[in-house]
C-alpha cells in the first residue's frame, strides 16, 4: 500500500476562554490518498471548520494545536516552520472558503488576484500568470474569462465569486484541495454545479479533495470516504458505501434519518430530528460525547469507549454493533 | 464534571448576574471611566465650594509678593502654588478657574446639545428633504473655521464670559447632529418604532419615549466630548487674549499672563497648563469610558 | 463615477456660497459696521463720511452682492490697518501656513498611521498601550501650553531648535510637532479600528491560505483596504489644521495667514478677516471635495459604479 497524502493521527485543538480550556476537536484519525474525496460531515460547530483550518496552519494564535502525527506527502506540518507552510498553501494544499461574498479582496481586480496565487510561488511572468488566470477560469466554467479579469469582486455573482475561488485554489495545481462548505451561501442550482465542478477537477487532475459539508445528500454523489464529527469527535469514518448501507454509530444513523434519500424514504414519511443539544466541551470531556442526545445511552457510556474497526470502517461505540440492529427500519 | 447535560447549562443561565450587576460590574471594571469619573467629580466639588476652599481673594493684588515660587520650588505655605505677576495667589486663581471652565463647558455643551440633537434627531427621523437641509448645514458649519470664527465674533462683541459661552454654543453642535442623525436612523427601523406607529401615537410622543431612551447613550458620549471641546476652544481664545477678558481667572487666560515670564518662571505656564490638560483628559476618559459601558458590543 | 463627481462639485459650491454670505454678514453683528470702524472718539460727521465711503449705507444685500462679485475676481478689498489689498497681503502670507499645513498632516500621518497598523497587528501590546496613551493624551491637549512647553524644553533649556520666527526649516519643527500631534489621535484611532476590522475579514484569510508571507498580508492585502477612510480624515483634518494654525502660528511667531488673522482680529480690520474665514473655509472644502473623490477612486466599488 502506498503512503497515503494527508495522514493524520490523534489531532487535537484547545482554546482557552475564560470558564476554561475548550476542547474543540479531541483526537480525529483519517488518511487521504491522492485523487480521493473525503466528505466531513457533521452539525455546526462539531469542529469540521477548525480541523480544515489546522491542516492549513490558518488557525488563530489562540488557538492550541496538538497531533501525534499530521503529515502531507511526507512532510510533518505540526513542526514545519511559518515559511514551510507558506511554501505549501496555495502551491500545493488550496483552501475555497465558504462565503465567496467576502473572501476576495475587495481592492483588486480578480485578474490581480488569481495572478497572485501564481506568482507567489511560480517564477513565471505577469502575462504567463494571466493566461494560466483565463484558462482556469474557462475551465471553471466562466465565459469572457479574458475579461472578467480586469473585473472587481463586487461586479460578480456569489456563484461567479466562488467559480473564481476555485480557479484560484487551482492555479498551482495543487494535490490537494480544502473545500470548506463551498455552496452553503450560494442559491441550490449553483449549489450542484459548484459540486460537480470541483469532483470533476479532482478527478481530472488527480487531486486529493476534502470537502466539508453538511449535506448528506452532496455526500452520497460525490465522497469516497466520509467522515462523521460529531462535538469534535470523529463518531465514525468508512467508504461512503459503508457509511450509507451500513451506518453504525447512533448519531450517523441519526444523521442520515434527518434527511430524505431517495429509495430509502417513504413517500410522506416523518423526517426524524436528534432531539437534545450539543454539550458544552470545556473543561475535561470523558466517555461517549453523543450520550447525552443517544437512545441507546447505558451507565458505561461515562467510561472509555472503545474504537472498533473492520478495514476501513470505523466508528467508537460502546456496543459493537454500535446497536445498528436494533434500528431495522434504516438498514438494509 | 464531565460534560455539561441540558438541564445544568439552563440552571447556569438562569442563575447567571443580572443586567444590573453585570454594568455595575462594567462600570467598577473600567479603570479609565472611573478615574475619569472621580477627577471631574473632585473638580466639580472644587468648583462649586471655591469661596471656601481658595485660601485667598482671586482678585486681590498685592505689590510686595509678587511671582513668589510655589512650595515643591521653595515658596512658603501662604501662597502653596505661589503668586502671579501681580502678586494674585495662584492656587485661588486656579480654584475659581475651575469654576469658568466647568461651567463654560457644561452650557456650551447644553446649548450646542439642544440645537445638534433637535437638528440630528429631525434628520434622522423625518429623513427626505429635512435631512437634506440638516447635511447641508452641518457641511456648511464643518467648513467654517472654528478658532478664526469664534475669535472674530467675540472681538465685534467683546469677551465677556456669556459671549464665549454664546459663540461655542453656537458654534459646537456638529458632532451632537451627525451622531444623533446616524442613531435615530437606526432606531427608527426597529420594530418597537413601528409598533408605536401602528397604535397611533403622535410623533412627538415616539420622539420622547421610543426614539430618545435608545440613542440617550450616545448623546450622554458627545455631551462629554463637546464638554471637553468647549474648555480647551475657551482656553485657547483666552489665550489668544480675545476669550474672557482678565481679572476672570480663566486658566487659559492665566497660561497667557504667565508666557512672558516663561523663560525665569516656566511653572507659571505649567500649572494651569497641566490642571487644564487634567480636567479635560478627564472629561475625555469618562467619555470613553462612557462608551464602552453603555454600549460594551462597541468596544474595540 | 462622473455623476458622484459632478453631484459632490454640485454640494461643495452650495456650501462655499453659504459660507461665503456667512463670513460676509460677520460684518454687521456689531450692528453698526460703520461706527465700529470709525472708533468711540469720532464724530457723528466722520461716521457719516465713512458709512459712505465704504458703501454702508446701501442694503445689505447688494453691499454682499457687491463683495461676492469683487471676490471671485480675486478682490477682497482694502484692509482697514494695513491700507493694502487684502488679496495681496493673504497672498504673502499664506505660503507660511501652507506649509505649515503640509509638514503637520505629514508628520501626523507618519507617525499615526505605522503606530495604528502596529497597534492592530498586535492588540493590548506595549505598543498598543503607547498609542492609546498618545491619543488619549493627544486629545486633551491644550495646543497653545503643548508649544510653550516645546518652546521651554527644546529651545530655551537645551537651546537645540529655535523658539519662534519662519528664517530656516528647523524654525518650522516645533510648529510642525504641535499642529501634526492635534491630528495624530483621529488618524491613528481610524488606521488601528480599520486594519482591525480588516485583518478579522475573509479575504485575508484568503490572501494568507495563497501562501503569501505576513508583509505581504498587511501592507498589500489590508492597509490598502484599511487606507481609504484614513484619506479622507487626513483631508478633513489638513482643513481644520489651517483653521486652527491661528494657534500655533500665535505661538511661534510664524508670520502666517493664521497670524494675520489674529492680528486683523484684534484691531478690527473686518476684510482681512471676512476674506481669512472665507479662505479658510474654501481650503476645508476644497480638501473634503477632493478626499472624496480621491475615495471614489481608490474603492473599486465606488470606481466602478
Amino acid at each position: 500500500m502506498t503512503e497515503p497524502l494527508l495522514s493524520v493521527r490523534n489531532l487535537r485543538l484547545d482554546i482557552p476562554t475564560g470558564s476554561g480550556t475548550l476542547h474543540a476537536v479531541r483526537g480525529i484519525d483519517f488518511d487521504l490518498n491522492r485523487g480521493e474525496t473525503l466528505c466531513i460531515v457533521g452539525e455546526s460547530g462539531s469542529g469540521k471548520s477548525l480541523t480544515s483550518l489546522a491542516l492549513m496552519g490558518l488557525l488563530g494564535k489562540s488557538i492550541k494545536r496538538n497531533a501525534d502525527r499530521m503529515t502531507f506527502d511526507g512532510i510533518e506540518l505540526t513542526t514545519a516552520s511559518q515559511g514551510q507552510m507558506r511554501r505549501l498553501r496555495g502551491a500545493r494544499m488550496a483552501m475555497i472558503f465558504q462565503e465567496p461574498m467576502t473572501s476576495l479582496n475587495p481592492a483588486y481586480t480578480i485578474g490581480d488576484q488569481l495572478a497572485e496565487a501564481l506568482l507567489l510561488h511560480r517564477k513565471v511572468s505577469r502575462q504567463q500568470a494571466r493566461d494560466r488566470a483565463i484558462e482556469l477560469l474557462e475551465k471553471v466554467g466562466i465565459t469572457a474569462a479574458e475579461s472578467r479579469l480586469s473585473q472587481y469582486p463586487h461586479q460578480l455573482s456569489g456563484g461567479l465569486r466562488q467559480r473564481v475561488m476555485i480557479a484560484m485554489a487551482l492555479m498551482c495545481e495543487p494535490e490537494l484541495i480544502i473545500a470548506d462548505e463551498p455552496t452553503t451561501a450560494l442559491d441550490v442550482t449553483i449549489q450542484a454545479q459548484i459540486l460537480r465542478l470541483l469532483h470533476d477537477l479532482g478527478r481530472e487532475m488527480n487531486m486529493a479533495v476534502i470537502l466539508i459539508t453538511h449535506d448528506l445528500g452532496v455526500v452520497a454523489r460525490v465522497a469516497d470516504k466520509v467522515a462523521v464529527m460529531y462535538a469534535g469527535e470523529l463518531v465514525e469514518t468508512g467508504p461512503v458505501r459503508d457509511i450509507f448501507n451500513a451506518p453504525s454509530h447512533p448519531y450517523t444513523r441519526g444523521l442520515l434519518r434527518c434527511i430524505p434519500l431517495p429509495g430509502k424514504t417513504d413517500r410522506g414519511a416523518k423526517l426524524g430530528t436528534i432531539p437534545g443539544i450539543v454539550p458544552s466541551l470545556v473543561g475535561e470531556v470523558e466517555g461517549c460525547v453523543f450520550r447525552t442526545r443517544c437512545p441507546h445511552a447505558v451507565a458505561e457510556c461515562r467510561g472509555d469507549i472503545p474504537k472498533r474497526e473492520d478495514g476501513n470502517h470505523a466508528f467508537r461505540c460502546i456496543f459493537p454493533d454500535g446497536k445498528r440492529h436494533s434500528e431495522k427500519e434504516l438498514t438494509v | 464534571m464531565a460534560t455539561t447535560s441540558t438541564h445544568d447549562s439552563l440552571l447556569d443561565e438562569i442563575s447567571g448576574p443580572t443586567p444590573a450587576q453585570m454594568l455595575r460590574k462594567r462600570i467598577f471594571g473600567h479603570q479609565g471611566f472611573l478615574i475619569g469619573a472621580i477627577v471631574l467629580i473632585l473638580l466639580t466639588i472644587v468648583a462649586i465650594l471655591a469661596p471656601w476652599l481658595a485660601p485667598h481673594d482671586p482678585y486681590a493684588q498685592s505689590l510686595m509678593s509678587r511671582m513668589e515660587p510655589p512650595v515643591f520650588l521653595g515658596g512658603d505655605w501662604e501662597h502653596p502654588l505661589g503668586t502671579d505677576h501681580l502678586g494674585r495667589d495662584y492656587l485661588s486663581r486656579l480654584i475659581y478657574g475651575a469654576r469658568i471652565s466647568l461651567l463654560i463647558g457644561a452650557v456650551a455643551a447644553l446649548i450646542s446639545g439642544v440645537i445638534g440633537t433637535a437638528m440630528g434627531v429631525a434628520a434622522g427621523y423625518f429623513g427626505g428633504k429635512v435631512d437634506a437641509v440638516v447635511t447641508f448645514l452641518i457641511n456648511v458649519r464643518l467648513a467654517m473655521p472654528v478658532v478664526l470664527v469664534a475669535l472674530a465674533v467675540v472681538a465685534i462683541l467683546g469677551g465677556s464670559l456669556q459671549v464665549v459661552i454664546g459663540v461655542l454654543g453656537l458654534l459646537l453642535w456638529d458632532r451632537f447632529a451627525v451622531v444623533m442623525r446616524a442613531s435615530t436612523m437606526q432606531v427608527r427601523r426597529r420594530e418597537y418604532v413601528a409598533a408605536a406607529q401602528v397604535i397611533g401615537a403622535s410623533t412627538p410622543r415616539i420622539l420622547l419615549s421610543e426614539i430618545m431612551p435608545n440613542i440617550a447613550n450616545n448623546l450622554i458620549v458627545v455631551v462629554t466630548l463637546e464638554m471637553a471641546h468647549a474648555i480647551l476652544l475657551e482656553a485657547a481664545l483666552s489665550f489668544l487674549g480675545l476669550g474672557v477678558q482678565p481679572p476672570t481667572p480663566s486658566w487659559g487666560l492665566m497660561v497667557s499672563e504667565g508666557k512672558n515670564m516663561m523663560l525665569f518662571e516656566p511653572w507659571l505656564v505649567l500649572i494651569p497648563g497641566a490642571v487644564l490638560f487634567v480636567l479635560v483628559l478627564a472629561i475625555n476618559l469618562m467619555g470613553d469610558g462612557l462608551r464602552d459601558v453603555t454600549a460594551p458590543e462597541n468596544r474595540s | 463615477m462622473l455623476q458622484f463627481i459632478l453631484k459632490r462639485l454640485g454640494l461643495a459650491i452650495l456650501v462655499a456660497f453659504t459660507v461665503s454670505f456667512i463670513s460676509f454678514s460677520l460684518l454687521f453683528l456689531s450692528g453698526d459696521p460703520a461706527a465700529a470702524l470709525a472708533g468711540e472718539t469720532a464724530s457723528g460727521e466722520d461716521v457719516e463720511a465713512l458709512r459712505r465711503l465704504y458703501g454702508f449705507d446701501r442694503p445689505m444685500l447688494v453691499q454682499y452682492g457687491d463683495w461676492l462679485f469683487s471676490a471671485l475676481q480675486g478682490d477682497f478689498g482694502e484692509s482697514y490697518y494695513f491700507r493694502l489689498p487684502v488679496a495681496s497681503l493673504i497672498a504673502d502670507r499664506l505660503s507660511v501656513t501652507m506649509i505649515l499645513g503640509v509638514c503637520g498632516i505629514t508628520f501626523a500621518l507618519l507617525t499615526a498611521v505605522p503606530l495604528g497598523v502596529v497597534a492592530a497587528i498586535r492588540p493590548n501590546s506595549i505598543i498598543d498601550r503607547i498609542a492609546l496613551f498618545i491619543s488619549v493624551a493627544g486629545q486633551a491637549m491644550p495646543s497653545f501650553w503643548f508649544g510653550l512647553i516645546l518652546i521651554v524644553v527644546f529651545a530655551i533649556q537645551l537651546g537645540w531648535l529655535p523658539p519662534s520666527g519662519t528664517a530656516t526649516w528647523r524654525h518650522f519643527i516645533l510648529p510642525t510637532i504641535v499642529l501634526g500631534y492635534y491630528a495624530m489621535p483621529a488618524i491613528m484611532r481610524l488606521t488601528r479600528a480599520g486594519m482591525l476590522d480588516v485583518l478579522s475579514s475573509d479575504y485575508i484569510r484568503t490572501a494568507r491560505a495563497k501562501g503569501a508571507n505576513e508583509t505581504r498580508v498587511m501592507f498589500r492585502h489590508a492597509l490598502r483596504n484599511a487606507i481609504i477612510p484614513v484619506v479622507s480624515l487626513a483631508a478633513v483634518q489638513m482643513g481644520f489644521m489651517l483653521g486652527g494654525s491661528i494657534v500655533v502660528e500665535s505661538i511661534f511667531a510664524l508670520h502666517g495667514a493664521g497670524y494675520l488673522a489674529w492680528e486683523s482680529i484684534a484691531r478690527n480690520d473686518l476684510p482681512t478677516v471676512q476674506a481669512l474665514i472665507l479662505i479658510f473655509s474654501m481650503f476645508y472644502i476644497v480638501f473634503t471635495f477632493l478626499a472624496d473623490v480621491l475615495n471614489a477612486w481608490l474603492d473599486p466599488r465606488m470606481r466602478t459604479s
